[in-house]
This record gives structure tokens, sequence and C-alpha cells, in this order.
């Protein structure tokens, strides 16, 4: 659990080590804005809650998510360090996790900048502060899930850019799987429970329901049980493919 | 003499190539030993092996009495791994690197800072402490490299190749380093310079294709080639043939080769029978018949030859020079 922590704080000061962090938590604070007053319409629907604010974070991390984890393990391999950091007493494991929690508490850093529209609408008008506390809980979960696909993807190559594009591309299908237009494409043909099945991965409809402030513990579940899948596959990634 | 490093029989197979074929050895506490191969030889994965950064195909390691395939954590906490080129985290300082390395190697507060401290002294890094590795001069981050590998004062220390493009001066440098450490430790040295061999090593290991080819001193490897410890002798064109007949007919010279020296005089190669020292014999040739020599020496075949004979079978080019006389 130290190692974790040690190697975590490392990798989190590598993310400020550049101005790219900057950048990179302006344009999320920046967009998470302008989609809820602009595609949202977060005036013209009279309403003091955040549910258009938050229905488009998983837009937003299907681009920027695998942006932050692309370069955990793809620049290690590129530059040789892979090959320092796993002579050091530490087992994968805690390589992985270690990588994951920073990353993802970056994720939490650009996440809590949003804070001023929680203000902003308890200024406007009264909300549910409930629901919008239980839909940030739910963005930066969400979030995690993303980040262990991504983090997987950057154990897989050694070019950060692939490593970005095959996470986005994972990414957009769990995002996707469960609208209409994916589904219908199935309908035809395939039997029910296996439209069921795709459906039940869908990341939007799941955080949906969260930010609707449905406590559905079965979502969660949901999104811990992908975040460990995709964690252990970054494992088995890191270990095969370490040496090549 | 403890042995604190034992290879047994690893092997490494990517795909269908085999890098590592079988490799077994022992080393032990107070050895240097300089792991000598061409490229491509398998010097570096049987290195990152031992190190417990690949997985052997086959066999093991055995470090301090732990198994690298058993128990990898406890190998890697023990062993001081510099890899090849010294890869390190360019965004980070000097003390903030090895700082981390520190924390991950168990140090903590006052007994953390000693460590970084002692070893930032130790390679003469106080002045570049606070820059970023990225900046550094290659000499500067191969020492960043050596500091992290001693920071916790390991028992068995293992260097890929740690003098690689330096210059002579912080080459000796690095040589003087390990040769401080050398007595307390079990030291690996992976190098393609042959003179560090001569300069740092107890024993060296020669390895081609996966296989260990030679393992031996310095001195032990040179007899293995057929002409080791010849005596050259300069002397006027002139009288080389008549020198030569003195010299062959002498009870130990098992044969004399003839070659162009420089200012058109000739120089006479003197090899022995086995392993016979012939200087003294040579010397008093060349004074009982007033042979006209203006050079009389002894020469070592270098270890560049043995390493050539050894890894590519070729017969060294300085003896094909010259038909014998």
């Amino acid at each position: 659990m130290r190692k974790i922590w040690i190697i975590a704080k490392r990798e989190l000061a590598a993310y400020f080590a550049t101005p790219v962090a900057f950048v990179f938590i302006a344009i999320f604070v920046g967009l998470t804005g302008a989609f809820a007053f602009y595609i949202g319409d977060f005036f013209d629907q009279n309403q003091a809650s955040l549910q258009n604010f938050f229905s488009h974070h998983p837009w937003l991390y299907v681009l920027l998510v695998p942006a932050v984890a692309m370069r955990l393990w793809a620049e290690e391999r590129k530059s040789g360090t892979i090959e320092q950091l796993l002579t050091l007493p530490v087992t994968t494991t805690q390589a992985v996790l270690g990588k994951f929690l920073a990353a993802w508490l970056f994720c939490g850093i650009a996440l809590a900048l949003t804070v001023p529209m929680w203000i902003t609408v308890n200024v406007l008008g009264d909300p549910d502060n409930g629901v919008i506390v239980l839909s940030y809980v739910g963005s930066f979960v969400v979030a995690g899930a993303f980040l262990s696909i991504g983090i997987c993807m950057s154990a897989l190559t050694r070019n950060q850019i692939v490593a970005f594009i095959l996470g986005a591309v994972v990414c957009f299908l769990f995002t996707m799987s469960g609208l209409d237009m994916v589904l219908n494409a199935f309908r035809g043909w395939a039997p029910d429970t296996l439209v069921d099945t795709i459906a039940s991965f869908s990341f939007l409809t799941r955080f949906d329901a969260i930010t609707r402030g449905v406590l559905a513990v079965r979502d969660f579940v949901f999104f811990f049980s992908l975040m460990g899948f995709w964690l252990f596959a970054a494992i088995l990634a890191v270990d095969t493919r370490k040496g090549a | 003499m403890t042995v604190m490093v034992e290879i047994d029989q690893l092997s490494k197979t990517f795909g269908s190539f085999r890098a590592v074929d079988g490799i077994s050895l022992a080393v032990s506490k107070g050895e240097v030993l300089g792991f000598l191969g061409p490229n491509g030889a398998g010097k570096t994965t049987t290195m990152r092996m031992i190190a417990g950064f690949l997985t052997p195909t086959a066999g093991t390691a055995r470090v301090c009495g732990r198994d690298v395939v058993q128990d990898p954590t406890g190998v890697k906490s023990v062993i001081g791994y510099l890899p090849e080129g010294s890869p390190s985290y360019d965004d980070m300082t000097v003390g903030g690197f090895l700082k981390f390395i520190a924390e991950i190697r168990g140090y903590d507060g006052a007994e953390r800072n000693a460590r970084v401290g002692s070893a930032v002294e130790r390679l003469g890094l106080a002045e570049v402490l606070d820059r970023p590795i990225d900046i550094l001069s290659k000499g500067y981050r191969r020492r960043v490299g050596l500091a992290q590998s001693i920071l916790h004062d390991p028992p068995v220390l293992i260097l890929d190749e740690p003098t690689d493009g330096l210059d002579p001066n912080q080459k000796h440098q690095v040589r003087s380093l390990i040769a401080e450490m050398a007595a307390e430790k079990a030291i690996i040295v992976s190098t393609h310079i042959l003179e560090e061999v001569e300069a740092v090593c107890t024993r060296a290991v020669i390895i081609g294709a996966g296989r260990v080819l030679a393992d031996g001193t310095a001195a032990q490897l040179r007899t293995r080639l057929p002409q080791s410890n010849a005596i050259c002798v300069v002397l006027p064109q002139a009288s080389a043939v008549s020198a030569a007949a003195h010299f062959k007919a002498l009870a130990n010279v098992a044969a004399v080769f003839e070659s162009p020296a420089e200012n058109g005089a000739a120089r006479l190669r003197i090899t022995p029978k086995g392993d016979a020292p012939l200087a003294a014999e040579i010397s008093e040739a060349v004074r009982r018949h007033g042979i006209p020599a203006s050079e009389v020496y002894q020469d070592r075949s270098s270890l560049d030859d043995v390493f050539r004979l050894i890894t590519t079978g070729a017969a060294p080019v300085n003896f094909t020079a010259g038909a014998a006389a």
C-alpha cells in the first residue's frame, strides 16, 4: 500500500511537471461549463439542477480520459524507465495501481475545479444538493472506469498516440452501447439477451440514472467491477509485454 | 568465498529466437565479473533476468539465496541495478528522483535523506541536485543511475555497460567507484570494452549466441590464444634472416614470424613452446650473437584478439601478417 502511494505521488507530480496538466484542466473545466450552458440550455431549463452539466461528462471523458492515461505506460516503455521502475522492489500490480491512482486523483482535481457550477446553482435557486453530491461521486467513478481502459491500452503499446486512439475507441464503444442507434443494429437478428447484455454495458445509461438521483448499488458495482477487469488486464499486459 | 549470485541454466526465448541458452554461473563476494560478448550475445537479457525485469523461459537465478522466479521482489531488494543507458525520469530533478528511489526502497525521513546524501556525495552530484535530469550531460546522467543503484548499499550490483559513451575521465571515475566497492560486494559488469576487464574485473565471462564461451581471469583467457606471450625484436632488414636462424635454434622457441616494421626495419615475432618464458633467452641470444636489435619487447596478445578468436573463431589479424621466416 505504501509503495502504491509512493508511485502515485511521483506520477501525480509528473502530471504537473509540464504545463500540459494545466491546459488539460482548463479545457475540462471550460468544456463542462460550455456544454452545460450551450448544449444543455442551462438557463432555458429554468431549473436549479446540474443534470445537464453532468450528462455531458461521459462524452468529454471519452476523449479527455484516454489523453490522461496514454502516457502512463507507453512513455515508460518508450524511454526505457520501465526497466528502472520494475527492477525496484515493487510488483507490477503495485506499479499499475499507483499509476492508476495518480491519474484518478488528477481527474478528481479537474472535477473538483468545476465546483463553481455547484455554487452557481445554489445562488440562483434551491437545487437538490444530495443529488449533486451523488452525481459528482458518479462522475468520478465513471472517470475511473474510463481510466482503467486507458491504462490498459497504454500498456499495450510504446506509442502514446496509438494508446490514446485505442483508449478512445474502447471508451466510445462502452459509452455508445446503450443508445438505440447501436442497439437497433442488433435488434433485428440477435437474441434479446445479447441486446440486453450490450445495453447493460452502457456507461451513459447507468450514469444517467445516477445523475437523476437513483442510487443503485448495482450501477456502482458495475463500474467497480469494470475497473477491476481492465486493471487486471493492464497488469497482464505490462507483465507480458515489458521486455518487447 | 560466499556465493552471492548463482545462475542456473538460465534461458530466455523471444518467439523462436533463443536469446539466452542455458547460462550457468556463480559470482562470489569480492568478485567483479566482466560480462563480455558481442552486441546481441544475450548480455543485457541475462542481466535483466537476474534483476527480475524479465521472467526466464527456463532455469533460474538465485541472489543471496533468494530465487528470482519465486521471489522477484526479494531479489530486487538486494540488488542494485543500472539498466543499459541508465534511463531515469527526465522530468524529475536529481534530488527528487533519488528521494523517490529511496522511498520505494523503504527509507523514510532522516534515513532517506542520509541515504540520498551519501550517494550524492559519493558520485559528486551535489551541484546538479536541483536540476531536471533531462538537461544533464551523459556523464551526469550515468552518475545519477549509479547513485540510484548504490543507494541501499546492496550486496549485489549489476551494471549494464556502466561506462558506455563516457569520456576517459568519467570512465576512470566509474571504474574507481567499482574498484572501491568490489571487496564488499559481488559485482557483475557488462561491457564490450576489453580494457575495462583488465582495469576492474577479477574474472571475465565471454558469451556469444546466448552461451558461455569462456570463463576465467584476463590472464587465463589470454593463454587461449595459440601465440600468446610472444617476444618481438625489431632490427634492420639486412640482418633479419640470420637473426631468425639464431632464434629458431633456441630450445623454447616454437616459431619465428617476420613482418615489416617502421623505417624499413623488420620485426621478428618469436613465439614460445607452451607457456615458457622467452624474454631472458632472447635477450641473451641478442647479446651473444651481436644482433643489432633496436627494440626487444614482450608482445602481450590483447584481450581484443582473444575476444575475436572466441566469439567469431577468426584468427587475430596481426598474427596472419608476415610469413614464417
